[in-house]
């Protein structure tokens, strides 16, 4: 079986919710209420869902930029929930981030080669001239010519700057990274360039990736399993074509019937979804999709379904297919 | 071409932004009409000159730096761009309604949305109080915000990006607006959300036999909402036509780029196709043929003069040298 790169198991990450002068503590947003899922070496894990999800909190909370409020992340085995600083700068040569906004992740005043060459300074590449050879070596191996280390941020398009976010994040030669949004702010030909840049270096560097967006082609194309996400949780999990083919949970299935393909003979078997994401900060009981759910039955209100296997490598967390 | 029923013709239009680096040719001579009643899709990838085409028939370019330097809008038989201010203060909002990309900048924070839906109403309807409330009591519903007559006094902050649209539409709706130019109005909501305003936008053109000019990069939502589409890029009309023959037989390698970059859901492509190289800069752009440097079918004719726009078949043109044996359009 293939090596576990990264495990979580029942991660949870809230967000205090604070009023009055001395700031009391009134309520969590619970952003992240539970999660568990694993990611093997090489492989992309696709991670759907609509804003306000807790996607891009789970991403970051699990390479620690966020400090998880409980629960715990095993990277190659190893508990990172506890590590100090020192391991967690080790922990950073391993796994990497790709923002959704180049633009606003990279330095406006700094060249891309001292953009890039930083990461490579922080991480002991102290010689000047080889940072400088690393850097071209990276700038070509994403795209661009090695003349662009002496150019600005401003002068690049946004593809152009995605790529230098890739860069970056190869600089230290991980084995994982977290792409949050990388292609949603891109026109959709340079979204295919990114898309295909993206799946050859995986392939050449065996890289892992966990991939967050919230548009399901994208996710579809690079990914090899897909975890459907709602309100905090994860509601579904399954290999690429699995989900796609025999949706399971009634979020899942509303989602993908939502989809607008480019095919005007499709005829769309639309399943309305009734009213909007409730709250994180008190999200309904039971299950917590029970107030949209089309097939809600009695006991979604009061007990939370298990997230658990229906068939190998396909999990789900619902009432319908447990047997209630 | 103009037919009988075309309410709004543009033509020839040329909007340039005169800016410190230098003009940039953000429409540069685009011709279209709107029929009553149908859906018209201008689709493109950023920087085509979608926008500001769109804003140009309402005269909302922003000016300077921008300028309307040649072209003609009929509506009617009256070219907007000749009218007085005080005329297009009667038509926008009022015959011909746009809603915007962005929900949240659109609303004024410190009015109630109630407050905001009415205010066309009194303004061009000249109805009282209790008779605008009513009446944008109705749109409310007509637009599927629940409790809606406890949402008109939240303001925009209160809502959703979803609901935030939803009050953007309703508030367009409140004249009964013969045109509806909408701008992106799908692009900042979730999948699920963006699925019901698509209904809504289906439900006016049937039930209120509305003309919708709907702008979008995303060809999903096209194939699923337009009667005709227009393919722009860099300025330009690259290709027109009815939705099947846009999506089935595509003409123009511009169209084909955009069409074989996506990825699917049917199946997981090996590799995508992207369209190579950058969207060109519009202040100098390449001669000839704008797509040219990006094109595998460029040829040397490409490089030196602009193509026409020439008949497929019907309506549908490609501005396109492949075809330069069909003859030239007369104009859409």
């Amino acid at each position: 079986m293939e090596r576990k790169l990264l495990e979580v198991d029942n991660l949870k990450k809230y967000y205090p919710v604070t009023a009055g002068l001395f700031a009391r503590h009134v309520a969590d947003v619970k952003a992240v209420d539970g999660v568990s899922f694993f990611i093997t070496e090489g492989e992309t894990l696709g991670l759907v869902g609509e804003s306000g999800c807790g996607k891009s909190s789970l991403g970051r909370t699990l390479l620690r930029l966020e400090e998880p409020t409980s629960g715990q992340v095993f990277y190659k085995g190893r508990d990172i929930t506890a590590w100090n600083k020192k391991q967690l700068k080790e922990l950073r040569r391993e796994a990497q981030m790709i923002f959704q906004d180049p633009q606003s992740s990279l330095d406006p005043k700094a060249t891309i080669g001292d953009s890039i060459g930083e990461a490579l300074l922080i991480h002991g590449v102290t010689s000047e001239k080889e940072r400088l050879a690393r850097v071209e070596a990276l700038l070509q191996r994403v795209g661009l010519e090695p003349g662009h280390a002496t150019r600005y941020p401003h002068e690049l398009s946004g593809g152009q700057k995605q790529r230098i976010g890739i860069a970056r994040a190869l600089a230290v030669n991980p084995k994982l990274i977290v792409a949050d949004e990388p292609v949603s702010a891109l026109d959709v030909s340079v979204q295919a360039q990114i898309l295909n840049l993206m799946l050859d270096l995986q392939g050449e560097l065996s890289l892992a990736y966990l991939f967050i967006a919230h548009d399901l082609a994208v996710i579809g194309q690079v990914s090899s399993r897909i975890a459907v996400m709602y309100l905090g949780q994860i509601v579904e999990l399954a290999d690429r074509d699995g989900l796609f083919q025999r949706p399971l949970h009634p979020y899942t299935q509303a989602l993908l019937s939502a989809v607008f393909l480019p095919d005007p003979h499709r005829k769309r078997q639309h399943i309305p979804l009734a009213g909007e994401v409730p709250s994180p900060i008190a999200p309904p009981s039971g299950c917590r999709f029970h107030t949209r759910c089309p097939r809600v039955m009695k006991v979604c209100r009061q007990e939370t379904p298990i997230f658990q296997p229906i068939d190998k490598d396909h999990l789900v967390a619902c009432h319908l297919y447990d047997g209630k | 071409m103009a037919t009988n029923n075309t309410i709004l013709q543009v033509s020839e239009l040329k909007t340039y932004f005169f800016t410190r680096l230098g003009v940039v040719r953000a429409v540069d001579g685009v011709s279209f009409g709107l029929r009553q009643g149908e859906c018209l899709c201008l689709v493109g990838e950023s920087g085509c000159g979608k926008t500001a085409t769109a804003l140009s028939i309402l005269r909302l370019v922003d000016s300077p730096p921008g300028q309307i330097v040649g072209g003609e809008i009929k509506y009617h038989n009256e070219n907007l761009l000749r009218s007085t201010g005080a005329r297009l203060r009667q038509i926008r909002g009022n015959r011909i309604a746009m809603i915007f990309q962005d929900p949240q900048s659109s609303l004024n924070p410190v009015l109630t949305v109630g407050e905001q839906i009415m205010e066309p109403i009194r303004l061009h309807l000249k109805l009282g109080h209790r008779q605008a409330r009513d009446k944008a009591l109705s749109l409310m519903k007509q637009v599927g915000i629940p409790q809606s007559a406890e949402r008109m006094a939240y303001f925009p902050h209160q809502l959703s990006g979803g609901m935030k649209q939803r009050v953007m539409i309703a508030a367009a709706l409140s004249c009964n607006p013969e045109i509806l130019i909408a701008d992106e109005p799908t692009t900042a909501l979730d999948t699920t959300i963006k699925a019901q305003i698509l209904d809504i936008f289906r439900e006016l053109k049937q039930q209120m036999n509305m003309s919708i000019l709907f702008i979008t990069h995303d060809l999903g939502t096209v194939a699923g909402i337009a009667d005709r589409i227009i393919v722009m890029y860099g300025g330009r009309i690259a290709e027109a036509g009815s939705t099947l023959d846009i999506f089935d037989q595509p003409k123009h390698p511009y169209t084909w780029g955009l069409l074989n970059c996506l990825p699917t859901i049917a199946e997981r492509r090996e590799k995508l196709s992207p369209i190579p190289g950058m969207i060109p800069s519009l202040i100098d752009p390449p001669e000839g043929c704008i797509f040219h440097p990006r094109c595998q079918w460029r040829m040397s004719v490409c490089q030196q003069a602009k193509p026409p726009e020439y008949v497929i078949l019907g309506e549908h043109i490609a501005a396109c040298y492949l075809y330069q044996k069909a003859p030239a359009s007369a104009g859409l």
